[in-house]
């Protein structure tokens, strides 16, 4: 057995994981430990499992995940911060047979495209939205969002969220549940493989959907960690995550197939 | 000949834009251009030619649906009045960086602000200068009659496609809401899929296996590519200069003077020229029908021919007049004369400032 070297463990035959075509080589821009990265990749997973690549376009927003284009090897379109849901509208209407998604961060999907999301949401877009929530806006530096929670602590939160002047965070997913043009609604995580392969199983029920011209919105929030913009390491961030963030925004699916399941 | 109908310039814009092949429109309502989604969403041209009329929620959207078609290879377009066209100018800037075609109609109102629903031709700062952030330019064209409200959805889908480039219709509410004889062109059939695949290989088609994928983005983090795009954006305007200016003279073969003027002005002016013409006063019209590109050298020949001066007739407080002096650049007398914020001027207020102003001034 000592005679085996590396070469003759690096064989087709021995392979159990590669990455898929669908990202490219680019290094992620994305901060270690952060959730981004396995969104990314298991969103690409799910596009090559289904064999789309050559039909699907994705909208890229404005934030941590402006430059997703960078790392999704597929027809993109980078949208002005808020407007993706409106951008993915007008592609998705002048090219019908096409798989269209979106992919946005909260303060893109919550804050300042609040109207793009519940409008395209309403209208019944039969587009997939992917919606990355971690609580905070960490391009711009850690920021409070829209999703931020009571008394957490931000940039421009520095003592903590008061929602008597601040306002209270947003639970955009549950709202654009009860709305008839959404098909299917449900909040995941990547924190452990476990919730990866949830997370991964939701994505592809998103884009079956599209794909078999189910009639409407197909929205998947992913919990995420900012261990960066929360000042925590990885880990801390994830514990921190599965223990202020699950209660608010419990796990799970909201609607499965246009009926409301809690 | 074409179809002869009696309609609205609005109407008759909408009817353009299904003639023209138009892939999809989408828009907001807003007075006084309303008309244009109603004929539309009335015309069912996804029953004549498989267009799509969408009402967005915002003028925000709409330019946004327009941004995704647009970039996804289709011929779109959009309409608008002047707070709604505010709204549209983030759009407006990401479809200049990333070099989108694109047709789209402002039928201007009184402002600033929500201002006033009357016809007005205020905004020509906002179409020509930019009006959104970043150095960019559009085309401007500026319909004077039903007729040209038509034509120019034609002739702006094929510099939008030519350049890469938004295409203004700059008309306003005379313009839109007036209604006159007009000759419809043709139907032009859409582009098939392939032909669009085809004709536009930068567009977010789906990337077939093998092939590089198609980004329309119009960031880039690295400032030396930013740059260097950003000359690539100026030489492309350049081009247009060179080749686009599109304008019409009345009576300026022995002109002392010259009325320079555009839409419902235009046709306000050129009344007044027969009214001092009567009076023995030899003044012509400069007629702009491209705003961007600007008629720079017409002006200068103009100037070369002895002209003494040039009034530059705009309802507005004085906008396009700052674009003749610089091309008249020291070499003739420019002033400025209109009424605005919703008021039309007669032709008679426009010969009596002519005298007045210039002549006598």
């Amino acid at each position: 057995m000592a005679d085996i070297t590396l070469n003759d463990i690096i064989k087709p035959e021995n392979l159990v994981y590669e990455k898929t075509r669908l990202m490219t080589d680019k290094e992620l821009s994305y901060c270690p430990g952060c959730g981004h990265g396995t969104a990314h990749r298991i969103t690409m997973e799910v596009i090559e499992e289904l064999g789309m690549e050559e039909i699907t376009i994705g909208v890229a927003p404005v934030g941590c995940s402006v430059l997703a284009y960078e790392f999704m090897n597929i027809d993109m379109t980078q949208a002005a911060h808020g407007r993706a849901p409106a951008v993915a509208t007008g592609i998705k209407r002048v090219w019908p047979e096409k798989i269209v998604f979106t992919y946005q961060g909260d303060g893109d999907l919550a804050a300042i495209g609040t109207a793009e999301t519940i409008h395209a949401c309403n209208r019944g877009e039969k587009i997939v939205i992917i919606f990355i929530n971690n609580g905070i806006y960490g391009m711009t530096g850690g920021q409070m969002a829209p999703t931020t929670l009571p008394g957490m602590k931000s940039s421009t939160s520095p003592f903590g969220r008061d929602v008597e002047t601040m306002g209270n965070p947003l639970k955009i997913t549950e709202l654009v549940a009860q709305l008839p043009g959404t098909y299917f609604v449900t909040r995941q995580a990547v924190h452990t493989p476990a919730a990866v392969r949830k997370a991964k199983k939701a994505i592809r029920k998103a884009f079956e959907n599209q794909r078999d011209k189910k009639p409407g919105v197909s929205f998947v929030e992913i919990v995420s960690n900012c261990n960066s913009g929360w000042k925590m390491t990885p880990n801390d961030s994830n514990t921190w995550m599965v223990e202020n963030m699950f209660p608010y925004y419990p796990m799970g699916d909201i609607k499965v197939d246009g009926v409301m399941v809690k | 000949m074409g179809e002869l109908k009696l309609m609205k310039g609005n109407e008759a814009m909408a009817e353009a834009a299904i003639r023209a092949g138009a892939d999809a429109y989408f828009g907001y309502p807003i007075t006084p251009q309303s008309e244009v989604i109603e004929y539309l969403m009335s015309e069912k041209p996804y029953e004549r030619t498989g267009m799509v009329v969408l009402q967005a929620e915002s003028e925000v959207a709409a330019i946004n649906m327009v941004y995704g078609a647009a970039g996804a290879g289709k011929k779109v377009m959009t309409s608008s009045s002047s707070p709604g066209v505010s709204l549209k100018q983030e759009g407006l800037s990401y479809i200049a960086g990333a070099e989108l075609p694109c047709v789209y109609a402002n039928v201007v109102r009184g402002g600033p602000g929500l201002g006033t629903i009357q016809p007005s031709q205020a905004d020509y700062f906002q179409s020509v200068k930019g009006g959104g952030h970043g150095d960019y330019k559009q085309i401007v064209l500026a319909p004077a009659s039903v007729q040209e409200m038509a034509d120019f959805v034609k002739i702006g889908f094929e510099l939008a496609f030519k350049y890469r480039i938004a295409v203004l219709i700059l008309s306003d509410g005379v313009i839109g809401q007036m209604m006159e004889k007009v000759e419809l062109f043709d139907q032009i059939p859409r582009l098939t899929d392939a032909e669009i695949k085809e004709k536009y290989p930068w567009a977010t088609t789906g990337k077939a296996k093998g092939t590089e994928r198609r980004i329309i983005t119009s960031l880039d983090l690295d400032s030396l590519k930013m740059e260097k795009h950003n000359h690539h954006l100026q030489a492309k305007y350049k081009t247009i200069s060179e080749n686009e200016v599109r304008f019409e003279l009345f009576d300026c073969e022995d002109a002392e003077y010259v009325y320079v003027a555009y839409g419902s002005s235009a046709r306000i002016a050129q009344k007044s020229v027969q009214l001092a013409r009567k009076k023995g006063i030899k003044v012509g019209l400069l007629r702009l029908i491209s705003l961007f590109p600007f008629p720079t050298k017409q002006i200068q020949v103009l100037c070369d021919q002895g002209v003494k001066g040039f009034l530059a007739v705009e309802m507005s407080a004085g906008q396009m007049v700052e674009d003749v002096q610089l091309a008249v650049n020291g070499r003739a007398k420019v002033a400025h004369y209109g009424r605005f914020g919703g008021i039309v001027h007669s032709p008679e207020e426009v010969e009596n400032a002519l005298e007045k102003i210039m002549i006598g001034g």
